[in-house]
């Protein structure tokens, strides 16, 4: 289980995952995944459904934790610092490595107010002014400020899906994480607004670490420079985006790659 | 044979063609035929075509006819009471100077006993043709002897022709009716065969069937919410005759019993609202303030921080609650809460007791802890129905548990938390027994919430119990007081299902 990530050193490790296992009651999701997540880069998981990738991803936020009679078990380090530690406060984890949802899930709140809400409970701001600042930074960042800075007020849930999950997006920049999760964000959004998001997480990555799960090969080959093929449970293979794309060492990621399983 | 015999041979008729046409269609698709439906739908069209039609006629015939019975027979005695009444004022002298004294005082009461005694005559059995010249007093006595019914006294003897002639007409025209019946059932079975064939949709006939019968079931249940909302109405009206809608809506004395003391119709203040609207709304309001705090609170604790097992344990008993009698906790406010308060007070008083044991804090007290359960049940679900997805996004922001249940689960929550509370609210101010036995039925306008006060529903049983006269304001008040609470009620209904409807699609 150990070797296979070796054959990438990426220069600089945000997250690093070390024989990660993890298990839903009696039933055991990932067997020993070990899996580095490059700081500055994208990270793409891929693999069939049900293999675990939502599961690692999760694992990497502890929003594990949330579910009842998950169990984790393994090293995960963000800087080189277990957060499975006692002394790690969650919330403030999840603060550092935020985390977009396969659905879009804007509160039923106000666009403005659907921003703000991290930087309000974490108390990052001082006044008012600094506020609007931030969520205008982030909406801009999201690449929706100009779609919505005339009704800022208005309700999150009325915009369109593609909208709605950049706003998720700027949502979770507005606390300045340091990784960005996201699970499957264009699988609900149409090529449009598909494509919008994934020029976003090529802007992004200057700035924040991502990891993103992706059924479709093709974003994955567009968007990500490092691949993690996961396959029952387990880590198949990992290593630069266009070699694994190119000339994977394992059969089976060929065989899904290519599209002959999954 | 009775209306219910005639209705049981339609059904077997019915039955009858169910199994005739199945059986039919079977042999026509063994034959070769495609057909349209299979052969059950033929079975249950035919089954609806004979029976459905006859029956309703049966229903029709059954219902006019009794009214015509009782029609003729209530003129046929008005004639005969106007008789024995003219008979009466010539025998005692008085001037019968054309007057026609039509309709006595208590030609009321004859219909009464008439209809009394056609219902009973039957129970005497034999041929019912030979009582017709019997006296209305052997006739009682013999019932009573040998049936053990009593009739009342005064009955006159003209009523036993009229009785007989009502029951034997009745007995022909149920016969008639019920062979007519039979005869329709018997043909529409023969007839029920050409539909069985190929060509004939009778999938899509029963399924019209069906939802025939599933709107005639609503419209039921809206026709007797309609019923009961007229029949309030028109009492309300008749009140309305005698006593002001300024008097009474705008009145601040309830004493009901005076005005026919004095003999004064719509004497000012008597039938005041306000005292009883008074005490309803300022019970509610402490019940409120007692059941909206514990119940949200306990919903929230059962919906987002009970683990599975605790809250298999809590919500059931939680439901337990719900399911006590008011009177239970009636009879609790009586024995255990009023008198703890009573001397609690007294004692925090040195003394003087200043919480009377039938008070308002008593009957909002116990009333509250009746709503309990009700507003942390429905709260309980439409927490729980707030999407994981939010609780999710929050938890993603580094939010707190106690942060996301303030910030996001209560705000998507909180339009199905106000219609909740509303219901409650609106069960609240239809509560009477709590009242009458923890608040007392003494109407008084205070704020003082430890002296007793009472509501309206309360005062409506008090008007409706005891010696009635339907045509008395003492008793059509309480229409009155009941179409209020009515739409009182109504009100806080629509209100709640507004809200409701208006922030629903924020759950998407
Ligand atoms: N909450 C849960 N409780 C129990 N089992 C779960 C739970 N979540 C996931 N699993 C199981 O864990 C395994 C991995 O699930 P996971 O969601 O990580 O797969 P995935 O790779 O994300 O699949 P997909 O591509 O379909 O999203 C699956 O077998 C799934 O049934
Ligand atoms: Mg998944």
């Amino acid at each position: 289980m150990t070797a296979k990530y070796a054959a990438v050193k990426p220069k600089r490790v945000k997250m690093r995952g070390e024989n990660v296992t993890v298990f839903y009651g009696n039933k055991q999701a990932l067997h020993g995944v070990t899996l580095d997540i490059a700081a500055n880069k994208v990270t793409a998981l891929i693999g069939p459904s049900g293999c675990g990738k939502s599961t690692f991803l999760r694992c990497l936020n502890r929003m594990n934790d949330t579910i009842e009679g998950a169990r984790v078990e393994g090293v995960i380090t963000l800087d080189g610092e277990d957060i499975y530690a006692p002394d790690i406060d969650v919330v403030e984890l999840r603060a550092r490595v935020g985390m977009v949802f396969q659905r879009p899930n804007p509160f039923p709140k106000s666009i403005y107010d659907n921003v703000a809400y991290g930087p309000r409970i974490h108390g990052l701001t001082k006044n008012r002014a600094e506020l609007d600042e931030i969520v205008e930074k982030s909406l801009k960042s999201a690449g929706l400020f100009d779609e919505v800075k005339d009704r800022l007020h208005d309700a999150g849930t009325g915009l369109s899906g593609g909208q709605q999950q950049r706003l998720c997006i700027a949502r979770a920049i507005a606390v300045s994480p340091e990784v960005i999760l996201m699970d499957e964000p264009c699988s609900a959004l149409d090529p449009i607004a598909t494509a919008r998001i994934e020029e976003l997480i090529d802007d992004l990555r200057k700035n924040y670490t991502i990891a993103i799960v992706t059924h479709s090969m093709q974003q994955a080959a567009r968007v990500s420079q490092y691949t993690a093929m996961f396959h029952l449970g387990s880590l198949v293979e990992m290593g630069e985006t266009k070699i694994i794309f190119t000339s994977p060492k394992e059969r089976r990621t060929q065989d899904y790659i290519t599209g002959r399983f999954g | 044979m009775s209306a219910l015999g005639v209705a049981y041979i339609i059904i077997v008729f019915g039955l009858a063609g169910f199994f005739a046409c199945r059986a039919r269609a079977r042999l026509l698709e063994q034959r070769g035929q495609k057909m349209h439906s299979l052969p059950l739908y033929y079975g249950w069209w035919a089954f609806f075509v004979t029976s459905a039609p006859a029956l309703l006629f049966l229903l029709i015939w059954t219902i006019s006819s009794d009214l015509y019975l009782e029609r003729r027979a209530f003129s046929h005695l008005a004639a005969q009471n106007a008789a024995a009444q003219n008979a009466a004022s010539a025998v005692a002298g008085v001037a019968a100077s054309g007057a026609a004294p039509a309709q006595s005082a208590g030609f009321g009461l004859e219909k009464a006993v008439l209809s009394d005694l056609v219902k009973n005559l039957p129970a005497l059995g034999g041929n019912i043709a030979d009582y017709a010249q019997a006296s209305y007093a052997s006739v009682r006595k013999k019932l009573l002897t040998a049936k053990n019914i009593a009739l009342v006294e005064n009955g006159r003897n003209y009523m036993l022709p009229l009785a007989v002639e009502w029951l034997e007409t009745r007995r022909i025209l149920q016969k008639t009716g019920g062979a007519a019946a039979i005869i329709l059932a018997a043909f529409a079975f023969v007839g029920s065969f050409y539909y069985v064939r190929p060509a004939f949709r009778a999938r899509n006939k029963v399924e019209r069937v069906i939802i025939s019968t599933l709107f005639l079931a609503s419209l039921l249940a809206i026709a007797t919410t309609i019923g009961i909302v007229l029949s309030m109405l028109f009492q309300t009206v008749h009140f309305f005759e005698s006593v002001s809608p300024r008097a009474f809506f705008f009145g601040t004395v309830w004493d009901p019993r005076f005005s026919t003391a004095a003999g004064e119709a719509g004497a000012t203040g008597r039938f005041g609202l306000v005292p009883l609207l008074a005490g309803t709304l300022y019970i509610a309001l402490v019940a409120m303030i007692v059941a909206v705090p514990v119940g949200l609170f306990a919903a929230i604790y059962m919906a987002e921080y009970a683990s599975p097992g605790l809250r298999s344990v809590i919500k059931p008993l939680l439901e337990i609650l719900a399911g006590i009698p008011t009177i239970v906790y009636g009879f609790f406010a009586l024995m255990t809460i009023g008198p703890f308060l009573r001397d609690i007070s007294a004692a925090l008083a040195g003394g003087q007791s200043f919480i009377q044991a039938q008070s308002v804090l008593t009957a909002g007290l116990v009333m509250g802890i009746m709503l309990i359960p009700f507003v942390s049940s429905l709260s309980d679900d439409i927490i729980t129905a707030v999407p994981r997805a939010l609780r999710d996004g929050s938890y993603g922001l580094g939010a707190t548990q106690s942060e996301t249940v303030k910030k996001v689960v209560l705000p998507a929550a909180l339009p199905g938390i106000v219609a909740a509370l509303l219901l409650a609210a609106s069960r609240a101010i239809g509560e009477t027994m709590i009242v009458v036995l923890a608040a007392g039925v003494a109407a008084n306008i205070s704020f003082n919430p430890f002296a007793p006060m009472t509501t309206i529903t309360v005062k409506i049983v008090n008007q409706l119990t005891g010696d009635l006269e339907f045509d008395s304001p003492q008793t059509l008040v309480a229409f009155a007081l009941g179409m209020t609470l009515f739409v009182l009620t109504l009100l806080m209904n629509i209100f709640a299902l507004y809200i409701v409807r208006k922030y629903r699609e924020h759950y998407e």
